[in-house]
């Protein structure tokens, strides 16, 4: 089960501005989702270990050199609104 | 015309090799096959005739200069539209990433385009990968080549309707809980998930990165096999990828299957399976014991928590990875906006559609606080222990074998407002993913409806070369591989 304000919660974290009549939709559908993944509840997981991905963790190091992979220009070319080399957006702040 | 687009790539690059074809003509004559069927099924996103055209003249140049060919040279290709190809949009299928052109090459196509591949066309997918019909693309809806009142499976569908459909004899897909192999079966063409870490993703636009892997499709196993040998191997651009040497999957070992033990996963052969389906799961396990393979019947209780277990981590990885389409450095800005937070909840509101809303909702719930140990480590632990099945599993088995999926392909529109009825076609395909393991879809049937039917056969990691050649030792026996839809030959 969800509620229509843990919806709003989660919407906010999320940075979507949801409509009223998709909070409705989804306070539905999120609760018969979750309902039917409360069924994990009956399974024993006493001391097992959480697995984060299926091949054995190691830690790949690589030499730390630069390199260049983008140009500048075509990186730019796919912002929604440039100047003068940077990403425009709205004022931040005061 | 009809005869050079029904050939396999293995021929197709034969013909070339030899001489009696040039890759314009071979390039041609697929692309107006394309013109003919595209606009019946829509699989494809973006014709990509110029870079086509650039790469044929180029082997045609290299053939008549008698320079060194790659060993794809003059196939055609499908690259599914949530790879980066450079110079091309990488749309995901997404209004958000609608004007997004890829500034760079994924490895997995830069490794094609050496081996001599021609890019045709980018299909289209549910977006950012997650459906498993095609129908959540913000574009279009892809229809099955075998009928066109179905979904073609998904997330997949234009890359798997566009080998069904002949537009080109492979493709690429991608796959994180089944977007390859689900639509090969639901479309009747082979699809293959590799081990997690056997194809580099780099440049692959990540949906969910514990699960994520590139996969081909095609019409014959050794195509199949053709296209995995050349886009496997360690990338040093992706961390997750495996550094050990690519075996020679081409060199097909038929034999391989006699005195190989394959268990029958009894769980999904039970309730919610179509009836026709699973006679046709067990008359393929006939024909495999006739091939020389012990089939038993295994049974593995935790697979049902396949799916619970998929849509917590799947979508707390999705609400992390798709957090960065903020309208800020690329792609979708929503218009009057004045601040900095209206930028970014009306930007993502606007630009994404209701099923990756849902999916960002729903990771993030699991892993906001108070909710983290309940869900997402629960799932984590659980996923752990379905890990363990398969590898208890493999003690006993050489290879694991169910249905691709619960039904043959759906109605368009009949599951689309119920999410969980969607998420229930992925229960067989979700369990080998989350172990990372390597499987493979293989047509096996019809049903009374003339909709295919598939199979999954699954191997332990990097098992890939024995799923080859079992399925190839399937494909030599089999009445139903290779069929073509009456649309693409008409």
């Amino acid at each position: 089960m969800i509620t229509k304000e843990q919806v709003e919660h989660v919407a906010k974290l999320a940075r979507l501005a949801l409509t009223d009549e998709e909070k409705e939709l989804y306070t539905k559908q999120l609760s018969k989702i979750l309902d039917y993944i409360d069924q994990l509840n009956e399974v024993n997981t006493e001391g097992v270990e959480p697995m984060t991905q299926p091949i054995p963790k190691v830690n790949v190091m690589r030499e730390d050199i630069v390199r260049k992979i983008f140009d500048k220009d075509s990186v730019l070319k796919n912002a929604p609104h440039e100047e003068y080399g940077f990403f425009r957006v709205p004022k931040i702040g005061e | 015309m009809t005869q050079l687009i029904t050939k396999s790539a293995k021929e197709l690059n034969k013909l070339f090799l030899s001489k009696e074809l040039s890759a314009k003509e071979i390039t041609e004559a697929f692309f107006s096959h394309i013109e003919q069927v595209d606009p019946k099924i829509d699989a494809l996103n973006l014709v990509t005739k110029d870079l086509a055209y650039g790469q044929a003249e180029e082997l045609d140049r290299k053939i008549a200069s008698g320079e060194k060919l790659g060993p794809l040279a003059g196939v055609p290709i499908v690259v599914k539209d949530i790879l980066c190809v450079q110079g091309l949009p990488a749309t995901c299928s997404s209004r958000i990433l609608e004007n997004f052109v890829a500034p760079y090459e994924s490895t997995a196509t830069a490794k094609l385009w050496d081996a001599g591949a021609i890019c045709l066309a980018k299909s289209n997918l549910d977006e950012f990968a997650m459906g498993s019909s095609t129908e959540n693309s913000a574009f279009k809806t892809t229809k099955n080549p075998w009928n066109l009142n179905m979904v073609p499976g998904g997330s997949s569908g234009g890359s798997a309707a566009a080998v069904a459909s002949l537009e080109a004899p492979v493709s690429l897909g991608t796959d994180t809980g089944g977007s390859v192999k689900q639509p090969a079966g639901l479309c009747g063409v082979i699809g293959l998930k590799p081990t997690y870490g056997r194809v580099s993703r780099y440049g692959l636009i990540a949906f969910a990165s514990s699960l994520d892997q590139i996969g081909p499709f095609s019409r014959t196993v050794y195509d199949l096999a053709l296209v995995l040998q050349h886009i496997s191997g360690y990338d040093p651009k992706d961390s997750t990828s495996i550094n050990i040497d690519v075996p020679n999957y081409i060199n097909l070992k038929p034999d391989a299957i006699k005195g190989k033990k394959i268990g029958l996963i009894k769980e999904l052969m039970g309730d919610g399976i179509q009836k026709e389906v699973k006679s046709s799961v067990e008359d393929s396990a006939k024909v495999l014991k006739d091939l020389g393979a012990e089939v038993v019947e295994v049974s593995m209780p935790k697979i049902k928590y396949g799916v619970p277990v998929y849509y917590i981590i799947a979508t707390a990885e999705a609400s992390s990875n798709l957090a960065r389409y903020d309208g800020v450095k690329y792609g979708f800005r929503a218009g009057g906006v004045e601040d900095i937070l209206s930028l970014y909840t009306k930007t993502r509101e606007e630009g994404f559609g209701q099923e990756v809303k849902r999916r960002i909702m729903l990771g993030t719930f699991v892993l906001s606080s108070g909710y983290y140990d309940a869900y997402y480590k629960k799932a984590q632990q659980v996923r752990r222990l379905v890990t363990q099945e398969f590898l208890n599993s493999f003690e006993h088995v050489d290879l694991l074998l169910s249905p691709i999926s619960p039904t043959t392909a759906f109605a368009i529109g009949s599951k689309i407002e119920d999410p969980l009825a969607m998420y229930l076609a992925d229960i067989a395909t979700i369990p080998p993913n989350l172990a990372g393991l390597p499987a493979i879809s293989l047509p096996c049937g019809f049903d009374s409806k003339g909709l295919p039917i598939g199979l999954q056969l699954i191997a332990p990691a990097l098992g890939e070369e024995l799923l080859l050649n079992v399925a190839h030792a399937f494909e030599l026996k089999s009445k139903d591989m290779n069929k073509v839809p009456e649309l693409a030959m008409a």
